[in-house]
């Protein structure tokens, strides 16, 4: 069993899902084995990544098909970080979630369906087929448009309606691109596809199919001019469920990019420029209209847009460092816009509004409650010591390599309003006096909750502050498994001899 | 539907189109059919059964919830995709019994698997319908 690391982190989502099923009715013990479920799948991947930082690529061929003809599951280290970062973060929103989740939405399959969610995002991070990874990106739809509408509120179905369209839209296009490439090289498998784009001469139809899973990936990963449904979107379902979205979501966009971009198609000089030119642009406006929203949700919705600029940036420069700082950036950003979610949805809990207008006076009363929140806060900006500096400064050092001025300037600028955004939320929600405290006290619902049911809640958030404040702190070994990321994406050479010639395969 | 040839023709069609869904679920192996569609089969059946003789009749011959079937089916899918890898193959690997079953044909894990989509989609499809015609 052992063997078969790769596949558990998908299974055990799954069997807990199926389990939880069967007490559709009990939102008790629902919420006990999801996540007893959560913390197995945490374990599984824990032990997977921890095997592929050895430098191994391990491989698994679902129903003993030899691999370009069967699907395959690849783990290297990339992946193994990813489905570890995913596990933890879903564990954490899980947790939050015990406490946040009403019973009507426990009622019609929220925990099911958050497993279920996560069985598709690691099945995204360790699919090696490209068709494959196209399943796993339905998986993660189809169970997040349940999350988004479960409840049934005005402005959720507003929201899930946009999010619907343009996520289903960029599934027909990352489709019609897969088609393409099928039609003009007879594989799917990522490692053979390699193989056959750099024997093959139809440079023109392979860059537009590299241009159709650009756009595909890019309205996912919500970058420039393709990001208009995030923040129309995100702030609409509970604060645990913006908080998977927000941390993980655009974030399987982003893998598949640096998959696609790094394996199939390398060096082209067309595609590099304009992945520059869009991660500037994604920068600068994600972060310009981050600093004018009121609402701490939408501020964060137009973060995750500025963010995943940097890690673009990255891939479009794709120096040794630049990769260092962008698959750093990827790892840090997870853990803080999950982090930064269910904060906002914390402080919603202690003031009764998510608008910075009607927030105020929480360092007052709660000093080291705010001081944890602040060193989540701050990560987001990337204050020295914490863990969003590191990948910014190898990201600032590559631009500067490279003499890249854009995208200097476009680090500088975002970093800085992505400070101003960041610290508007510290004053006007921490600093600030409440501006009507007494009548908002009537919805304030932290004072109601029993004192168990207040360390739930904050746990979740304890657990990835701590997750942030060691990638911070121990970043030598984090940048480790970065640069073993970096050789493994530079060599495709050794994930296509992983996949194809020796499998590791069980007999 | 208050007409008495299809209460009484359903109640004929019932059976009939149970057997053919069963049919149509051990045929898929090599021909077309399998768990898909006969467990749509299925579901017309009882939808069926349900425009003759009102849905209060249906769900009192199902006896269970038809959502119960999701779980049970995905579960069945699961141990049947599990079950090589107590053998140490790799996840859902073909096992196949040497010798043909009379009347099923080659028996293997695939068909448990198949099983397992029929219930599923037998339990989805009901319950659809069935929240659907409910909630008039």
């Amino acid at each position: 069993m052992i063997a078969h690391i790769v596949i558990w982190p998908i299974l055990l989502p799954l069997i807990t899902a199926i389990v939880l099923m069967f007490f559709w009715n009990n939102s008790r013990i629902q919420r006990v084995l999801s996540t007893v479920g959560h913390g197995l799948t945490f374990i599984s991947s824990f032990w997977l990544a921890m095997r592929t930082f050895n430098g191994d690529i391990l491989t698994l061929t679902p129903g003993n098909w030899p691999a370009p003809f069967g699907i395959i599951f690849v783990a290297d280290a990339l992946s193994g970080m990813l489905v570890l970062l995913a596990s933890l973060s879903a564990f954490a929103v899980c947790v939050f979630s015990i406490v946040s989740i009403g019973k009507g939405r426990a009622g019609f399959g929220f925990f099911p369906i958050l497993q279920l969610l996560l069985m598709g995002l690691n099945g995204s991070f360790l699919a090696g087929d490209i068709f494959n990874l196209y399943v796993w990106f339905e998986v993660i739809i189809i169970s997040s448009f349940v999350l988004i509408t479960l409840g049934s509120e005005k402005a959720q179905l507003e929201g899930a309606i946009k999010y619907v369209t343009m996520n289903l839209l960029a599934s027909v296009i990352f489709l019609t691109g897969i088609a393409m490439l099928y039609g003009l090289l007879g594989s799917l498998n990522l490692a053979d596809l390699s193989i056959k784009i750099s024997e093959s001469n139809d440079h023109g139809l392979i860059n537009i199919a590299a241009v159709l899973l650009l756009v595909g990936f890019g309205i996912k990963s919500a970058i420039f001019p393709m990001y208009f449904w995030l923040p129309a979107s995100y702030h609409t379902p509970p604060a645990a469920v913006s908080a998977i979205f927000g941390g993980l979501l655009t974030k399987v966009g982003v893998y598949a990019m640096i998959r696609v971009f790094s394996l199939l198609f390398i060096e082209d000089e067309f595609i590099r420029n304009m992945l520059i030119i869009l991660a500037v642009c994604s920068m600068i406006i994600g972060a310009l209209g981050a600093i004018v929203q009121q609402n701490m949700r939408k501020i964060f919705s137009f973060l995750i847009i500025s963010h995943i600029g940097f890690m673009i940036g990255g891939l479009g420069l794709f120096t040794p460092l630049a990769i260092l700082g962008m698959v750093f950036y990827l790892f840090h950003d997870i853990v803080a816009k999950t982090n930064a979610f269910l904060i906002s949805g914390l402080i919603f809990k202690l003031r009764g509004s998510f608008r910075l207008e009607n927030l105020g006076g929480l360092y007052n009363r709660y000093p080291f409650l705010s001081i944890m929140f602040a060193l989540a806060l701050f990560s987001l900006v990337g204050t020295p010591p914490l863990s969003g500096f590191w990948p910014k400064l190898f990201l600032l050092q590559a631009s500067f390599a490279d003499l890249n001025w854009w995208l200097i300037g476009g680090i500088v600028a975002a970093s800085f309003l992505t400070l101003i955004a960041v610290v508007r939320i510290w004053l006007a929600a921490f600093w600030k006096k409440h501006p009507d405290y007494e009548a908002a006290k009537k919805r304030i619902v932290w004072y109601d909750l029993p004192r168990y049911q207040k360390i739930i809640l904050l746990v979740p958030i304890a657990i990835l502050t701590g997750a942030s404040l060691f990638m911070g702190l121990n970043a030598a070994y984090i940048a480790d498994v970065c640069e073993l990321v970096y050789t493994q994406i530079s060599q495709p050479q050794t994930y296509i001899d992983a996949v194809l010639t020796n499998q590791s395969n069980i007999p | 539907m208050n007409t008495i040839i299809l209460k009484t023709a359903s109640k004929y069609l019932l059976p009939l189109l149970l057997l053919f869904s069963i049919f149509v679920l051990l045929r898929g192996h090599y021909l077309p059919g399998g768990g898909f569609v006969g467990g749509l089969i299925a579901a017309i059946a009882f939808v069926l059964h349900a425009f003759a003789n009102g849905l209060e009749n249906t769900q009192q011959l199902m006896r269970i919830h038809p959502g119960f079937l999701m779980p049970v089916g995905l579960l069945i899918s699961a141990i049947s995709g599990m079950a090589p890898m107590l053998l140490n193959k790799p996840f859902m690997t073909g096992l196949w019994k040497s010798d043909p079953v009379p009347v099923i044909g080659s028996l293997g894990s695939a068909l448990f698997f198949d099983i397992g989509v029929y219930l599923v989609v037998i339990g989805a499809t009901l319950t659809i319908l069935f929240t659907i015609s409910e909630t008039r």
